[in-house]
């Protein structure tokens, strides 16, 4: 059963907060998307393998040479806060 | 001569021996965009200087060198999960409203070499989920035969901006039918790949197993055009396969005699609107005429489409948009009190609502305690609707069925109910479990609302689906006129 409580873990994995109007919300919602999907039980798949990507029966391989990729100071130019040529994010650990 | 309505293949061949000019093209585009995109809404963004000179540096380009590019001159639209350098790309999200990518997709690059000119990137649900174009940050979309309707989604930005004449051509993405579900409701046509025909590269990630970029286009010769396109080998695709799709004009001779589609029983079952029945049932008829075999076929796991689908499809999610996390690009929240105050505010205030709850379905999904139940199960059944597409192929080259259950509904109405709305997926989200291609055809209308068919075919056999869809826009040409 989906409660609030449950929701607010899996919102703490999924690293976001929430309002308590939209925990309410969730719990409701996917109380009924998952009751939905339950049906899948009624299906027999015992001896069935899954599937998680329908892709060529083997990766593809390439020689492992240098190519050029792009410079850090391209990348760094869309970073919120970026300090010294770094991203910049609040301080970790506390001395 | 508009242009923008006609096929692109014979005005880039105008346009490659000067008859018309890429300004003169580019200039059209951009003047209807300006004209009509105010109350339809199908672009986040506009490029018209950019646009105009890279037009101007075709124009300059010796005969020669034209020979080499088939859609010269041509605008095209991209929707806005699709990456282009220099240009903002923001998946319709708060999060990403400042994202300028430092690099282009292979798509882009592959239009690019081809002669196209980007003119706009168009607006989509929120990281591409949804089915209605009302998920967007910047607001949804108009259908433009009803503007209180909504154009279908996701990829309801570039299906609105062909079947109103803005431009030709435009790319989507189809995740579980965010092409073919809104060219079914504007009235144009889409193709969902093979997965593995077209490049992900630069591809925001929605759910990476079932993600393919396709075509979109009024005339189904331009899509075979722009697949050709589009299919480029990319080693920066581990999953693209390198089987660059070849056009050919026999294609599109219209002969579909011999050619047998499969009716599955159960997409014709209840739930179907009949406004949508009708125009495929009569184009049935036709196609038997003009030679077409139909055979009946069965696909038992349908009914449990949309449910393998939702638990796949947010639990690749949950994990792909870990990634906004407010370090690397994007928005981030203003004074955060810790590093994990940072992630959680961020998400929070970046992300729409229906991603914040594909993020929380798809954790709970793959969470301790429950991957078993959902995610496994989910992936076994998917095995399954797989087959049934195997054994239905023994039979015929092609499946034919609805796209979407009912005309495009009104703006607004399904909004309060998300499974309501997931629902509506049933007849797309099984191509993209089974890694299938997939056409999107109008073949009729209900009160001025267009209303499409689909086919779907093997593996690799999109030429199979062309020919189909050319017959489909000829044998219906003159009903939907009168």
């Amino acid at each position: 059963m989906i409660d609030k409580k449950i929701v607010q873990h899996i919102a703490d994995l999924s690293r976001l907060s929430l309002s308590d109007e939209e925990t309410e919300e969730f719990a409701h919602q996917l109380a009924s998307i998952l009751g939905y999907v339950e049906q899948l039980d009624k299906v027999d798949t015992s001896n069935v393998e899954p599937t998680a990507l329908v892709a060529p029966a083997r990766d593809p391989l390439r020689q492992d040479e240098p190519t050029p990729s792009l410079p850090p100071d391209k990348l760094l130019q869309n970073g919120p806060k970026v300090k010294n040529g770094y991203f910049a994010v609040p301080k970790v650990i506390n001395q | 001569m508009t242009f923008l309505t006609e096929p692109a293949a014979g005005t880039a061949a105008q346009c490659r021996r000067g008859t018309v000019t890429a300004r003169e093209l580019v200039k059209r585009a951009l003047d209807r965009i300006a004209a009509q995109d105010g109350a339809l809404h199908a672009f986040i963004s506009t490029q018209p200087e950019a646009a105009l000179y890279r037009a101007e540096y075709l124009d300059k380009l010796p005969l020669a060198a034209r020979e080499s590019m088939p859609l010269f001159g041509i605008p095209v639209a991209v929707k806005d999960n699709i990456v282009t350098a220099g240009v903002a790309t923001t998946c319709a999200s708060k999060i990403l409203e400042n994202f300028v990518p430092p690099y282009d997709a292979t798509v882009v690059e592959a239009l690019v070499a081809a002669g196209a000119v980007i003119v706009g990137k168009t607006n989509l649900d929120e990281f591409a989920m949804g089915s209605s174009t009302e998920n967007s940050y910047f607001g949804a979309t108009r259908n433009p035969n009803n503007p209180d309707h909504i154009p279908g989604g996701s990829s309801g930005g570039s299906a609105a901006a062909v079947a109103a004449g803005m431009v030709p051509l435009a790319l989507g993405s189809d995740t579980g039918g965010s092409i073919r579900q809104p060219c079914c409701h504007c009235g144009c046509v889409g193709l969902k790949p093979t997965y593995g025909r077209v490049s992900r590269y630069g591809l925001v990630a929605f759910a990476s197993s079932l993600d393919q970029i396709g075509p979109i286009a009024s005339d189904v010769r331009d899509i075979g055009l722009l697949l050709s396109v589009l299919s480029v080998p990319d080693k920066r695709d581990s999953t693209c396969a390198g089987k660059q799709f070849t056009d050919s004009d026999d294609l599109y001779a219209g002969a579909v005699n011999g050619l047998a589609v499969g009716v599955p029983k159960e997409y014709f079952a209840q739930g179907l609107s009949p406004e949508v029945r009708g125009p495929i049932e009569s184009l049935l008829a036709r196609l038997a005429q003009a030679g077409c075999k139909t055979v009946p076929v069965s696909l038992p796991n349908l009914g449990y489409g949309i449910a393998t689908y939702y638990i796949v499809c947010t639990a690749e999610a949950s994990s792909n948009l870990a990634r906004y996390d407010g370090v690397k690009y994007g928005y981030r929240s203003a004074n955060p009190k810790s590093l994990i105050d940072m992630y959680r505010t961020t998400r929070r205030e970046g992300f729409g609502a229906e991603v914040k709850r594909r993020i929380m379905l798809g954790t709970y999904v793959l969470s301790s305690g429950y991957y078993d139940a959902y995610y496994l199960k989910a992936a076994r059944v998917r095995t399954l609707i797989a087959r049934d597409f195997d054994n239905a192929f023994t039979q015929c080259d092609a499946v034919v069925s609805p796209v979407a259950p009912a005309p495009a509904f009104r703006i607004g109405e399904k909004c309060n109910d998300p499974l309501q709305m997931y629902l509506t997926d049933i007849y797309t989200v099984s191509a993209n479990l089974a890694g299938i291609p997939g056409i999107s055809v109008p073949c009729g209308k209900a009160d001025g609302i267009p209303v499409g068919v689909q086919f779907m075919a093997p593996k690799w056999r999109e030429d199979t689906l062309l020919k189909l869809g050319f017959a489909t826009q000829e044998l219906t040409k003159s009903k939907q006129l009168g």
